[in-house]
């Protein structure tokens, strides 16, 4: 008897090898083959695990981490201040923003008196690790279920206000990754991040 | 031989040479379905229902690709590697039997191109001459990977070539005849040389894999250590020419296999039916074809099911087991014969 069989194994699935000759019935391959034949043809008529991709995709989680969305409040107007925290935050610079100050007669398109008038992220780049929206202290971007597409140019990747910011009449839902839960961790001031 | 007879000849090789080309781009789709159904996939289902213009796509792909030829190659050569392989892999078609024969007013017609009296040496000489084309390819590329295919093809080959013709010996002894026609009429009903020969049958089929540089057997091509092999250096329709001479290689060794060993155009209880000649001899046909759409198939399936021998072991395989299996087949055939004709 041997030392492992006196242990036993952990995972109960180790075998013991050894060098022993083989039998004529593994000498001849044939049984060996059959056995695959046998495999192979089970494989044959099982279901494939196709999807046919643009017709039907797999599903995707609400808090799945896709392409980013610039919010509007219930106003209308643009939340992002280009305060550049998710720029910081950004663990693969992938966030780029200009500031501007805002018009008087600009009143209903920006929040707060400070706005951001370019604001880029390198698809490319980006990781989709959600730290840009957890460190977002006006509520203002936000990850999507939505995938980033394909493009033939690099350039393409570099999406700009004109993508990323949602349209006034096409509101983008996020209650399902700012459920009220979230959004009372996100004020906790004993997390350290909120500090 | 009147001109008609020449013309029915003519229209009959035509025909017969359509029916490899098609049935060989239709095996190419095949292929890819079957593989993908060993894997749980669906293969290409894109161009047309169910891919059925994929082969015709692929085909237009490689014509329009560029037509590349490395510099240092010998220009006759390399052209004339991919034209001998399809022109070799096309000719065996010749004395197949694809059918007994059409009698239109009182004249028959067979559906056998040539019924030559050595049919079966004829297709051993022609399967001699396919490595060539494979050989000179690989040797006018002027390049490592496509050389070390090339040689690797024709040992191989050589290797095969004898144990294959040795499993056929006993097939000829039993049927005292080397044409194929009076082979497949031996075989009447389910009087097929298959119950009678196994061990021959397993050689052949090991072997005929073997001849069309198949898996397991595909050591000249291997893509995992020689990109390609043979015909690494070769792009567009040259490359095609390649590829598709593969898959008429596998559908003529599968109608060598059915004519052999299957009964060819024959099927049980065909006399018992009360048909017409010419109804049976559709039936026949289209049986012959169902057989033979069974062993692509089991080529698909054998391709998608073991791994790739290694060298040494492809050699043993072939002098060592199925050379001695094939002369002890002849010898126990040969005393079974001599006991039978001492009862």
């Amino acid at each position: 008897m041997s030392v492992n069989q006196n242990i036993g194994s952990l995972s109960g699935r180790s075998k013991i090898v050894s060098n022993k000759k083989m039998t004529f019935a593994e000498r001849i391959y044939l049984p060996a083959i059959f056995g695959g034949f046998r495999i192979t043809l089970g494989h044959f008529f099982k279901k494939n695990t196709t999807i046919q991709y643009p017709e039907e995709t797999r599903p995707i989680a609400e808090i799945y981490r896709g392409k980013h969305v610039l919010k509007r409040d219930d106003e209308g107007r643009e939340r992002c201040t280009a305060c550049g925290l998710c720029a910081l935050a950004c663990p693969a610079e992938a966030i780029t923003m200009i500031a501007a100050e805002r018009k008087e007669d600009e009143m209903t398109l920006y929040r707060e008196e400070k706005y951001a008038s370019m604001y880029e992220i390198d698809m490319l780049r980006c990781i989709f690790c959600g730290l840009c929206e957890e460190a977002c202290p006006k509520e203002a971007i936000f990850l999507t279920n939505e995938i980033v597409p394909s493009n033939l140019e690099r350039s393409d990747f570099i999406y700009g206000k004109d993508v990323l910011v949602e349209p006034v009449d096409k509101r983008v839902d996020i209650s399902q990754r700012q459920t009220p839960e979230v959004l009372a961790f996100k004020k906790d001031k004993n997390q350290s991040h909120n500090s | 031989m009147d001109g008609n007879y020449i013309l029915y000849k003519l229209i009959l090789a035509s025909v017969i040479l359509l029916i490899s080309l098609v049935v060989a781009m239709y095996s190419t789709l095949l292929e890819r379905k079957v593989a993908g159904f060993f894997q749980d996939r669906l293969g290409p289902n894109r161009a047309g229902i169910g891919g059925i213009f994929q082969p015709l796509a692929d085909g237009l792909k490689l014509f329009f690709k560029e037509e590349f030829m490395p510099g240092t190659a010998d220009k006759f050569l390399y052209i004339l590697g991919p034209s001998l392989t399809m022109m070799i892999a096309l000719l065996t078609s010749a004395v197949i039997p694809w059918g007994n024969s059409f009698i239109i007013n009182g004249t028959e017609y067979t559906l056998q191109v040539a019924d030559i009296n050595v049919g079966v040496l004829y297709v051993f000489a022609i399967l001699s001459i396919g490595v060539y084309g494979i050989m000179i390819g690989g040797w006018a590329s002027n390049n490592k990977y496509a050389l070390i295919g090339a040689v690797r093809a024709a040992s191989q080959m050589i290797s095969y070539e004898l144990a294959m013709s040795m499993s056929i010996i006993a097939i000829v002894m039993m049927s005292g005849t080397l044409s194929l026609k009076d082979i497949v009429d031996q075989q009447h009903g389910m009087n097929w040389n298959v119950w009678y020969q196994p061990l021959g049958f397993l050689i052949f089929i090991v072997c005929a894999f073997a001849e069309c540089n198949r898996s397991p057997f595909d050591l000249p091509e291997c893509e995992t250590e020689l990109i390609g092999g043979y015909h690494t250096e070769y792009s567009s329709m040259k490359l095609g020419f390649y590829l598709f001479a593969e898959y008429i290689n596998m559908f003529i060794s599968s109608a060598m296999i059915a004519t052999l060993f299957f009964g060819g155009y024959n099927f049980p209880f065909m006399d018992s039916l009360n048909l017409s000649h010419n109804a049976l001899t559709i039936i026949g046909s289209l049986v012959f074809f169902v057989k033979i759409a069974f062993f692509v198939f089991f080529f698909m399936w054998v391709r998608w099911t073991l791994p790739r021998f290694r060298y040494d072991q492809l050699m043993r395989l072939g002098w060592k087991s199925l050379l001695p299996l094939a002369i002890i087949n002849i010898l126990i055939t040969g005393f079974v014969i001599m006991i039978k004709n001492h009862l």
